[in-house]
């Protein structure tokens, strides 16, 4: 039992990393109706510029800022040469253009700062916390605790962004309605600039805790392709749904990969260890048969 | 002024409905095929038929397939790899467990059971589409690569799933100098690419193209979507299996199941985004494209750097390409969503008209 709650704590905690990728996602997605695959590419970017900077002698807290600077530009760019040039077009020509701009950032990033394997020190262990093992018996780790709360504060942060200043407020109502907020005279571009902002900054948090955990490399890209099932189990307009469903996820992956590999052993024979690459996914497409708008995702409803 | 339909009466339903109505394309057509059948086998190095004529078959042959389900029947999909490997090892484990099996039976067999595992993919189809669509696809690809490389059975045991072809003949002749490996893909590929472009044509292209434009519209005609969407899915998984046979067999040799990954799903995607989405030509102008761009980048850069005298290292190359890559597909996509395949019909519709303006 205790292994079981162990388990399942660390698997709630990890989940919420990826809770945190699918942010960036939902945020876009819900401002500008475009699916941004390159949202783990932008991790990985923001985690090289990162070391990058630090590597030409900037410490930790310039660096983070500078990296922050270098999203902004990218976000920029990006509404400049990708978005305002594609506007009107079908949602699946901007979901291939991500794709583009994916590559696009994996090639840049290491031509800029790099491609070798580099840590990032946050100054956290990642250890189980000692008072907590010894009076309950559960290994939790320092880390993982730190990156929820981390997580919970950027949440935070974004909500009291979106709910109360001005700039949040037309982001709101550009979610809503396109064509009713530029009516109003809502800037669209200025605010897709400002979207992928926002975003920018949520891959760069995501970048130093995953470049921290396991390293800025190549494989942080990869954490894209975590966050995708989360999505489609919490919906792609939901940011309570990114958290729920990265919760989801992260627990029946870990669990998933502790009692079914030995199942699938005892019935076939051999190894069927790294069924977490799929597992997510398998589960997040039965969900979608049960529910295709995700947990909390808005019903879509067809106009012919 | 040579390229004109100027005098070219039709005088039967046949002569109205085939793929080249003017004789000059005819013409040129069948050059074409002359040139690939009985001129090529004479002049191309080993080189060129290992590293640049087969691969640019078989990843036609693929693109082809994706170009069915995504730019006929508007269903993205990330999972084309997949599909491959399931006809590579289904292609491998026919040969090795029945005695004697015809090769071309086995490739027929081994696009059977890609087909079937497409359609059990593309059931969710029914009930989602778009983004939720191309990311349940990705669900068979990260599913069968792992599936294959951990259940034993389908690599017969060997470690880590990779499979060595075993040599095979077609009618009593060995398939096994590169040559013969051209002239063999190339035969299959005529024969569906003819294939494909007559289905694009049918009333079951015709329901493809329906669903791709709005799917409840569709519906509301009396096209059945469910037969629709499955059928797309089973003959692109087909020609995805086919190809993947193809890709183990004539050109690898051995693979194994990493080498079908996300990697080689989403190359094929940019072939038909390059290529021109919708259009039989386009696979084979994609595929060619991004074939040779890397080999070109190659080429190239290395002097470039040297004029420039910038430093430079074998990962520069490899960055700049996916650079390059990236930044191709939102320039077509920005410049000319219908890719290669249309500016080729644009440059056809100018000769036309040469010399004059309009």
């Amino acid at each position: 039992m205790q292994f079981f709650i162990e388990v399942t704590l660390s698997g709630l905690l990890s989940g919420l990393m990826y809770s945190l990728v699918a942010l960036g996602f939902v945020l876009i997605y819900k401002a500008s109706g475009v699916f941004n695959f390159a949202q783990g590419a932008m991790v990985y970017f923001a985690a090289l510029a990162v070391v990058g900077l630090m590597e030409r002698g900037l410490p930790m807290w310039a660096a983070i800022i500078g990296a922050f600077a270098v999203m902004i530009l990218v976000a920029l760019a990006t509404e400049r040469f990708v978005l305002r040039k594609l506007v009107n077009q079908p949602a699946i020509t901007l979901f291939m253009a991500t794709i583009g701009l994916t590559f696009f950032l994996e090639g840049l990033g290491p031509l800029l700062f790099g491609s070798e394997v580099r840590p990032i020190d946050l100054g956290i262990v990642d250890e189980p916390i000692q008072s907590v093992l010894d009076s309950v018996g559960i290994g939790l780790s320092r880390f993982d605790l730190f990156a929820s709360g981390m997580v919970v504060a950027l949440v935070a942060v974004l909500a009291l962004f979106f709910q109360k200043t001005k700039v949040g407020r037309a982001l709101r109502a550009v979610a809503d309605d396109h064509q009713a907020a530029l009516s109003l005279g809502i800037p669209l571009q200025h605010i897709w600039a400002v979207v992928w902002g926002v975003a920018g900054f949520v891959a760069l948090v995501a970048g130093l805790l995953w470049g921290a955990r396991n390293g800025v490399q190549f494989a942080l890209t990869m954490t894209a392709l975590k966050a995708l099932p989360v999505l489609i189990l919490g919906g792609f307009t939901s940011i309570p749904g990114a958290i729920v469903g990265g919760l989801i996820i992260g627990a029946s992956e870990k669990l998933a990969e502790i009692y079914i590999p030995p199942m699938m052993q005892e019935a076939f024979g051999g190894n069927f260890g790294g069924i977490e690459g799929w597992f997510p996914y398998v589960f997040a497409l039965l969900f979608l048969l049960v529910r295709p708008e995700g947990l909390f995702g808005e019903r879509h409803i067809d106009r012919v | 002024m040579l390229y004109r339909e100027a005098g070219q009466f039709k005088s039967s339903y046949i002569a109205d409905s085939q793929i080249f109505p003017l004789r000059q394309d005819r013409i040129g057509f069948w050059t074409l095929l002359m040139v690939a059948f009985l001129a090529v086998p004479w002049l191309a190095s080993e080189y060129w038929f290992s590293a640049i004529l087969i691969p640019f078959l078989v990843f036609a042959l693929a693109a082809l397939g994706l170009n069915i389900l995504t730019g006929y029947a508007g269903q993205l999909s990330l999972g084309s790899a997949a599909f491959m490997a399931v006809g590579a090892y289904a292609a491998y484990n026919f040969q090795l467990r029945i005695e004697g099996i015809p090769i071309l039976a086995t490739l027929v067999l081994a696009g059977g059971c890609a087909a079937l595992v497409g359609v059990l993919f593309g059931l969710p189809s029914l009930r989602i589409k778009g983004f939720y669509l191309a990311v349940a696809t990705l669900a068979a690809q990260f599913f069968v690569v792992w599936a294959l490389t951990k259940f034993g059975w389908f690599s017969n045991d060997s470690s880590s799933g990779v499979i060595s072809v075993p040599r095979f003949d077609l009618f009593g002749l060995a398939i096994n100098t590169p040559v013969r490996k051209y002239l063999f893909v190339l035969a299959i590929v005529c024969v569906m690419a003819l294939l494909a472009k007559n289905l694009v044509r049918s009333s079951t292209g015709r329901a493809w193209m329906a669903v791709r434009d709005m799917d409840v519209a569709a519906e509301v005609i009396g096209i059945p979507l469910m037969r629709t969407k499955l059928s797309a899915f089973a003959v692109s998984s087909f020609f995805c299996g086919v190809a993947g046979a193809l890709y183990a067999f004539c050109y690898l040799g051995s693979v194994e199941p990493d080498g079908f990954s996300l990697d080689l799903s989403f190359r094929i995607l940019f072939m038909i985004i390059i290529g021109g989405v919708g259009s039989i030509l386009g696979a084979f102008l994609g595929s060619a494209f991004i074939l040779l761009l890397p080999i070109l980048l190659d080429n190239l850069l290395p002097p470039l750097a040297a004029l420039l005298h910038l430093p430079f290292t074998n990962a520069t190359v490899s960055h700049i390409q996916m650079m390059v890559f990236g930044a191709l597909i939102i320039f077509f996509l920005v410049v000319e969503p219908h890719g290669l395949a249309r500016l080729w019909q644009i440059a056809k519709e100018k000769l036309r008209l040469w010399p004059f303006p309009h």
